[in-house]
């Protein structure tokens, strides 16, 4: 955006915020800015602690269920012979069935070293929220979970797993019910509370250090992926697709790739049901920069800068900012951001779970479609890997309810 | 007087008339705008010094439900950021009070820091307050504002560093908005030491020192009389209103009803600034007080 780009809008701070081209930093009241510089600081240290890192990773292993395969998805075009293999890598054999628990852990781990006594979260589909819920019952933290009514309904499962786990779940019912007025609460009662308690966001989003924090906890995707493909193919593949709704499992899945100029990235938005505001959730292919929950990054909104309503069959991808990082991808051209609507989503839904044995989460059967397209368009000789991000289980209900 | 000028004569006003400054603060549009102009006009007769006029926002972080509600309830009736502005010039038309915006950042980006300044001191506001927009952050916001003569006005926070008091403190050319607790408006907890809060903040800037979040009663109030150089009141007000226009049948005896009970609540806080002032020094709190806002006082704003 020209009117808020470069130096002179962000004056001296701009290596120290975490800043992508434009986007990101911090915009946050000023009662945040002190919880912020300490969560930064203490990240930082942690991050660079071999201790922290070991830990960590065993846990990825013996709790998590890291490595996750890369599943070569041989049926999945019906053996036509004339598309590209497309290979899925496995983040909803996760524990907790998503790859949110990558992220959660880490920030939980973190919160007990900076001795932060209890957990809050938002959660949209309820990935994130059960994942949060997980890591908080796992080292004995108490937890509570914002969560939009609407998303509550929609994902009955996930609240009854929250509910198991121990977590207190708060039900949202302001403005569209979704993640976003989930995002908002969690945010407001972190105003407050900051003190004792870490804000676990699940997404690449929010203010620095968030994104760049959530980024390198979810980058284990695409580290693994990327060991795996050379080792299935020799060779690294042409493209890798993931959804985005705020983005976090494709920025991890995408940045271990970064400096392979020849792979080409694509995060598939949710192109909902049609191209009016609160019709889809596409913020990059459909929205302007704005700030959002303490980022600059593309948005869903009016011309007043009022926040527009969303929809997706995905509860996970329905919100209307997105990352930061993957503003600047996109407007640096590295990667490129297309919608896949409702029903491809749930034909692709239907698809891998007949012919793959592979029920996905609807967030990841919207990648899932436009993979089926792409390996077509490449033909045989090409090779795509596809960030299947989470199980569909939760899904059941309203992916059936489109099929009659 | 336009702009700047004119909020820091309020300011100096108050002084000269050794008390504490009020600053009101209202939602713009809520319900409607005819409502904010009648609401604002009553605030002013009843004392208020300064107007703070929210401008509605989708996603307001700082604000408690019942500023978020009265947002919800403006941008259902229609409010733009144009109409916001005609209803800003009304007031600073119409009244004596300086006009402060207080805008989300992202609302103030869809024109551009100078388009929306611009657009601001044109209709005659004093002074702009961006929550979202930390101080670190706003030298082209600050260049924008000084361009057109706006007074700017910057958070500090119940654990804001040295650093960063200084740095709002001389960013502040409208006055230095301190908040008195954690959280979020009309809600939370965390006190902070005052005093020294007030010490910090003035040894590095020289704009007036206004105390806002959680005056919600009439003995917060008091508290900050002769401390502070201003007291923000908004939450329990938007809410008077508000249950004043749903307990009233008849919209216009519901308006009524509205103005009214602003005007005791504000008449209320400022008796007790008065009262507090005429006080040599301690002993505050408990100053007489007979407005009759405090059973609003559970739903606060600062």
């Amino acid at each position: 955006m020209e009117r808020m780009t470069g130096a002179e809008t962000v004056g001296v701070a701009t290596e120290t915020r975490g800043r992508f081209g434009p986007f990101g930093g911090r915009y946050v009241p000023e009662t945040l800015m002190p919880a912020l510089e300490d969560l930064e600081a203490g990240w930082s240290r942690a991050w660079g602690d071999p201790g922290f890192r070991r830990r960590l990773d065993e846990l990825l292993g013996t709790f998590v269920g890291r490595p996750t395969p890369l599943h070569p998805a041989l049926r999945l075009d019906g053996e036509s012979g004339d598309s590209a293999r497309i290979y899925l890598k496995r983040e909803d054999l996760c524990h907790t069935g998503s790859h949110k628990l990558n992220n959660a852990l880490g920030q939980a781990l973190l919160a007990v070293e900076l001795g932060r006594t209890r957990l809050i979260a938002e959660t949209g589909a309820g990935q994130h929220g059960v994942a949060s819920a997980t890591a908080a019952a796992f080292l004995g933290l108490p937890c509570r979970v914002y969560m939009g009514t609407e998303d509550m309904a929609r994902q009955r499962l996930n609240v009854v797993r929250m509910e198991l786990l121990g977590a207190e779940l708060v039900p949202v019912e302001a403005g569209s019910r979704t993640l976003k007025d989930a995002t908002n609460e969690a945010i407001r009662e972190w105003m407050s509370s900051y003190r004792d308690t870490h804000y676990l966001i699940g997404s690449a989003v929010g203010p620095h250090p968030y994104p760049t924090m959530v980024r390198s906890l979810q980058e284990v995707i695409g580290t693994e992926a990327r060991a795996q493909i050379l080792e299935a193919e020799g060779r690294l593949p042409d493209g890798l697709v993931a959804c985005v709704g705020g983005g976090s499992n494709a920025i991890g899945f995408f940045s271990a790739f970064l400096d392979h100029a020849h792979v080409r990235l694509v995060g598939v938005e949710a192109g909902g049901t049609g191209h009016g505001p609160g019709s889809h959730a596409a913020s990059v292919s459909r929205g302007r920069p704005g700030v959002l929950h303490g980022a600059f990054s593309y948005l869903l909104q009016d011309h007043d800068g009022q926040i527009d309503p969303t929809h997706s069959l995905a509860a996970g991808l329905d919100y209307p900012g997105v990352g930061p990082e993957h503003a600047w991808l996109h407007a640096s051209g590295r990667a490129r951001y297309l919608t896949v609507d409702d029903g491809a989503a749930r034909e692709a839904f239907l698809a891998l779970s007949r012919r793959e044995g592979i029920i996905p989460a609807l967030e990841s059967a919207h990648a899932v479609a436009y993979a089926l397209q792409w390996a077509r368009e490449l033909g045989p000789e090409g090779v795509l890997v596809v960030c299947l991000s989470g199980r569909g289980d939760k899904d059941v209900d309203s992916a059936v309810a489109g099929v009659q | 007087m336009k702009g700047a000028e004119r909020l820091a004569a309020a300011f100096r006003q108050a002084k000269e008339e050794d008390r504490t400054a009020l600053v009101v603060f209202l939602a713009a549009g809520d319900p409607d705008f005819e409502t904010t102009v009648e609401l604002a006009r009553a605030a002013v007769e009843a004392g208020a010094d300064v107007l703070e006029l929210g401008v509605p926002f989708s996603d307001p972080l700082a604000d408690g439900p019942v500023i978020q509600a009265a947002y919800t309830r403006a941008l259902a009736g229609g409010s733009t950021t144009t109409a916001t502005m005609d209803c800003a010039a009304r007031i600073a038309r119409e009244t004596e009070a300086p006009v402060v915006l207080m805008v989300a950042l992202n609302c103030v980006l869809a024109r551009g820091f100078h388009g929306f300044c611009a657009a601001a001191a044109e209709a005659g506001v004093s002074g702009i307050l961006i929550p979202d927009l930390p101080v670190d952050d706003a030298s082209e916001m600050r260049e924008a504002a000084e361009r057109v003569g706006l007074g700017t006005v910057f958070l500090v926070g119940p654990d804001s560093g040295p650093d960063r008091v200084a740095a709002a403190a001389a960013a502040s050319t409208g006055f230095v908005y301190l908040m008195r607790r954690r959280g979020i408006t009309g809600a939370g907890s965390g006190g902070v030491d005052l005093e020294r809060r007030l010490k910090e903040v003035r040894a590095a800037g020289s704009a007036p020192v206004a105390v806002g979040f959680g005056i919600s009663t009439p003995e917060d109030a008091a508290e900050l009389a002769g401390v502070a150089d201003g007291v923000i009141v908004g939450s329990v007000l938007v809410d008077t209103a508000f249950r004043a226009r749903a307990a009233g049948r008849d919209a216009g005896e519901g308006m009524e009803r509205a103005v009214r009970k602003v005007k005791e609540a504000v008449t209320g806080l400022s008796r007790a600034l008065h009262v507090g002032s005429e006080s040599t020094g301690v002993a505050r709190k408990n100053a007489p007080v007979r407005g009759s806002s405090q059973k609003a006082g559970r739903q606060d704003r600062g």
